[in-house]
């Protein structure tokens, strides 16, 4: 299919699909199993310039926006979502200093990003605060020149390893969701900690952690944009960092994909290879049409965010919607297309299908993507005063 | 340090075959690559760089299309790149290449050092890069897996042989051929690559390398290919099976049996 990428956007998918096949896809059953963060991975993604292709130029990336960075996820998403997801994750904890941040803030914490030299994180994710983002316990409290954090984030991609943080803490709990703040922590911040790394059903090269709060001292300038606007920068990190889990879906699929038809096409039963079979061939065609689909949407939906529009939420959350919910199809199918052989862990299959089953559930679980999806045509369709009937 | 890397635009020998009617090689709908080889040759002159600062510059003999092998190998972060592209250069032997690119590198001068891979994949010959130091008149090694500059002005080589290593110590400028331990070429970096498209690359021919038609291509060459054939199945072979003690004995009175000397 052609979707008429510039030049450079060619550029970032060949390089990342190079990568992705050289030094990731030999190396992802490996991972998977030794759970091993992959950091030679994220030096050569540093060395190659991938970390900057959505940040601005000043600050050392390439000027490119979410569909620069939703390319380079998807190419490396098709040899391995453990690794991509690690990639994705630096840009969801650089995107809110991007939004929201000071010029200062910009200077100083998003040029290392750009670079790769330092990974970021994100953490709004607790115990009792997951899909509802009021129940976050975390309390960052104004003294004098600092705040002071204290409370336990759970479940954040890239903790323990990244050296920036963006955390959503209350700094007034009787305000509800209206209460919460963004803050930038730095790894190395007195009372800034880590919990133990987390044991997963797929994704396990990724590194999930708790970050642990305890009296956490921070300088007041690391408060992004005002106090209470947490939840807002929260919300508009994820309507652009969305589109990058469906690119995350996308790669899944065409790995799964690609995979399934080479064996489609190798493997013989009744004397023939299986793809003759209409069983197979249905089967087949129906992951290529949703892949495709899925691919078709998330460019759209990138774009449409890149070209500057306000109204955003629903394109960003359908765009993770359907995809991730692709791609647990998908991966399943694949295993069922090499059946025996797709169970076992020596064939690539049954990875993605474990891993795939965390696309449904992080940044934001499909219930919720439905939730804003179906908030925002209420909302839309209250405005309009005619009737379609 | 000014380093030279000479690299080939050689046939991917993954789709090559020969025709059995003609003995010669299908070049039809065969994609071109860099000769594997010569991608250490690139990562040899990166790390050098990286380490002791200066300029990679690449360069290759070949027809215009090669002047996308010189782009890949900028994608990597090489500086500068020179295309020698002359219909007079055509049908070249090792000693007319190596004296084309000797004046190339001479051109360009100051040159510390010239890197090139220990062969191309298609001609196998290794015969260029200590071609390219004779013509220089420059010390060289080869199958170097590990260089090392010593007080600036002298290059330390760890050369890979059949036992191991040697390590020898040359004064520069001079050649060098490595091999693949060098250490895996680099990813190219978008930014690199980027430059590479738009980087305008000097073609030089005969005239701008002051060499005349007799000494360069076909003309400048003192071997030519008469005949390129597959070699012919071996025959009359016989299998030895059974316990090693059986197949040594076997073996022993099949090669009395032959009147090997020695028996």
């Amino acid at each position: 299919m052609e979707y008429f990428l510039t030049e450079e956007q060619q550029m970032i998918q060949e390089i990342a699909a190079k990568i992705a096949t050289e030094k990731v896809r030999p190396v992802r059953a490996e991972l998977d199993e030794s759970e091993e963060f992959p950091w030679e991975i994220m030096e050569i993604l540093a060395q190659s310039d991938l970390f900057g292709v959505y940040l601005p130029e000043e600050y050392g990336g390439l000027g490119g926006g979410v569909l620069e960075n939703c390319l380079a996820i998807e190419e490396m998403g098709r040899a391995c979502i453990a690794v991509a997801t690690t990639f994705a994750a630096s840009g969801l904890g650089a995107y809110p200093i991007l939004l929201f941040g000071s010029e200062e803030q910009k200077q100083k914490y998003l040029p290392p990003i750009a670079s790769g030299k330092k990974l970021a994180a994100f953490g709004v994710t607790e115990a009792s605060a997951g899909s509802d983002a009021g129940g976050i316990q975390t309390t960052a409290k104004r003294d004098g020149d600092h705040y002071v954090l204290n409370g336990t984030k759970q479940w954040i991609t890239n903790a323990g390893e990244a050296e920036i943080y963006t955390v959503v803490a209350m700094t007034d709990r009787t305000k509800g969701a209206r209460g919460a703040s963004a803050f930038i922590v730095e790894r190395g911040d007195s009372g800034f900690s880590f919990g133990k790394k987390e044991k997963k059903m797929g994704l396990r090269a990724s590194a999930t952690r708790e970050l642990l709060f305890n009296d956490c001292r921070i300088p007041a300038d690391r408060l992004i944009s005002r106090e209470g606007t947490g939840f807002i920068v929260t919300m508009k990190t994820f309507d652009v960092s969305r589109p990058g889990i469906g690119a995350l879906a996308v790669g899944l699929c065409q790995g799964a994909l690609d995979i399934s038809v080479e064996y489609a096409r190798k493997r013989v039963q009744f004397g023939k290879p299986i793809i003759t079979f209409q069983a197979v061939q249905h089967m087949l065609a129906d992951m290529a049409t949703e892949t495709e689909a899925s691919r078709a949407l998330v460019y759209a939906a990138a774009r449409y965010i890149d070209s500057g529009a306000k109204d955003i939420s629903k394109i960003s959350a359908i765009s993770k919607l359907y995809p991730t919910d692709v791609a647990m199809r998908v991966t399943t199918n694949a295993v069922q297309v090499l059946g025996g052989y797709g169970y076992m862990r020596d064939y690539p299959v049954e990875k993605m299908m474990r891993d795939a089953k965390i696309l449904q559930i992080y940044e934001g679980t499909n219930q919720i993507q439905r939730n804003i999806i179906g908030q925002e045509l209420n909302k839309e369709y209250g405005r309009i005063k005619e009737t379609f009937f | 340090m000014h380093i030279v890397v000479c690299i080939k635009q050689v046939p991917d020998a993954k789709n090559v075959r020969i025709d059995p009617e003609t003995n010669t090689l299908v070049r039809q709908g065969v994609d071109s690559i860099v000769n594997p080889h010569d991608w250490y040759a690139v990562e040899a002159a990166l790390l050098l760089r990286d380490e002791y600062g200066g300029k990679v510059t690449v360069m290759t003999m070949g027809p215009p299309q090669a002047e996308e092998a010189l782009r890949e190998t900028l994608a990597l972060g090489v500086d500068e790149a020179v295309l020698l592209s002359d219909r007079a250069f055509a049908g070249a032997d090792t000693w007319a290449t190596s004296l084309t690119l000797a004046r190339a590198i001479a051109k360009l001068e100051p040159v510390d050092l010239v890197i090139c891979g220990k062969q191309a994949i298609d001609g196998d010959t290794a015969q260029v890069g200590p071609g390219l130091a004779a013509h220089l008149d420059q010390p060289y090694t080869t199958y170097g897996r590990k260089l090392e500059l010593v007080d600036g002005s002298q290059l330390r080589v760890e050369r890979l042989t059949d036992f191991g290593y040697e390590v020898v110590q040359m004064e520069l400028p001079a050649v060098v051929t490595v091999v693949r331990e060098i250490g895996d070429p680099r990813m190219p970096g978008l930014k690199h690559k980027m430059r590479a498209k738009k980087l305008e690359i000097p073609t030089w021919g005969a005239a701008d390398l002051d060499l005349n038609a007799k000494e360069v291509g076909l003309q400048g060459s003192f071997t030519q290919v008469v005949k390129v054939f597959s070699p012919p199945p071996r025959s009359d072979r016989e299998m030895i099976n059974g316990e090693v003690e059986e197949q040594a004995e076997k073996l022993i009175q099949l090669l009395k049996e032959a009147k090997v000397s020695g028996l």
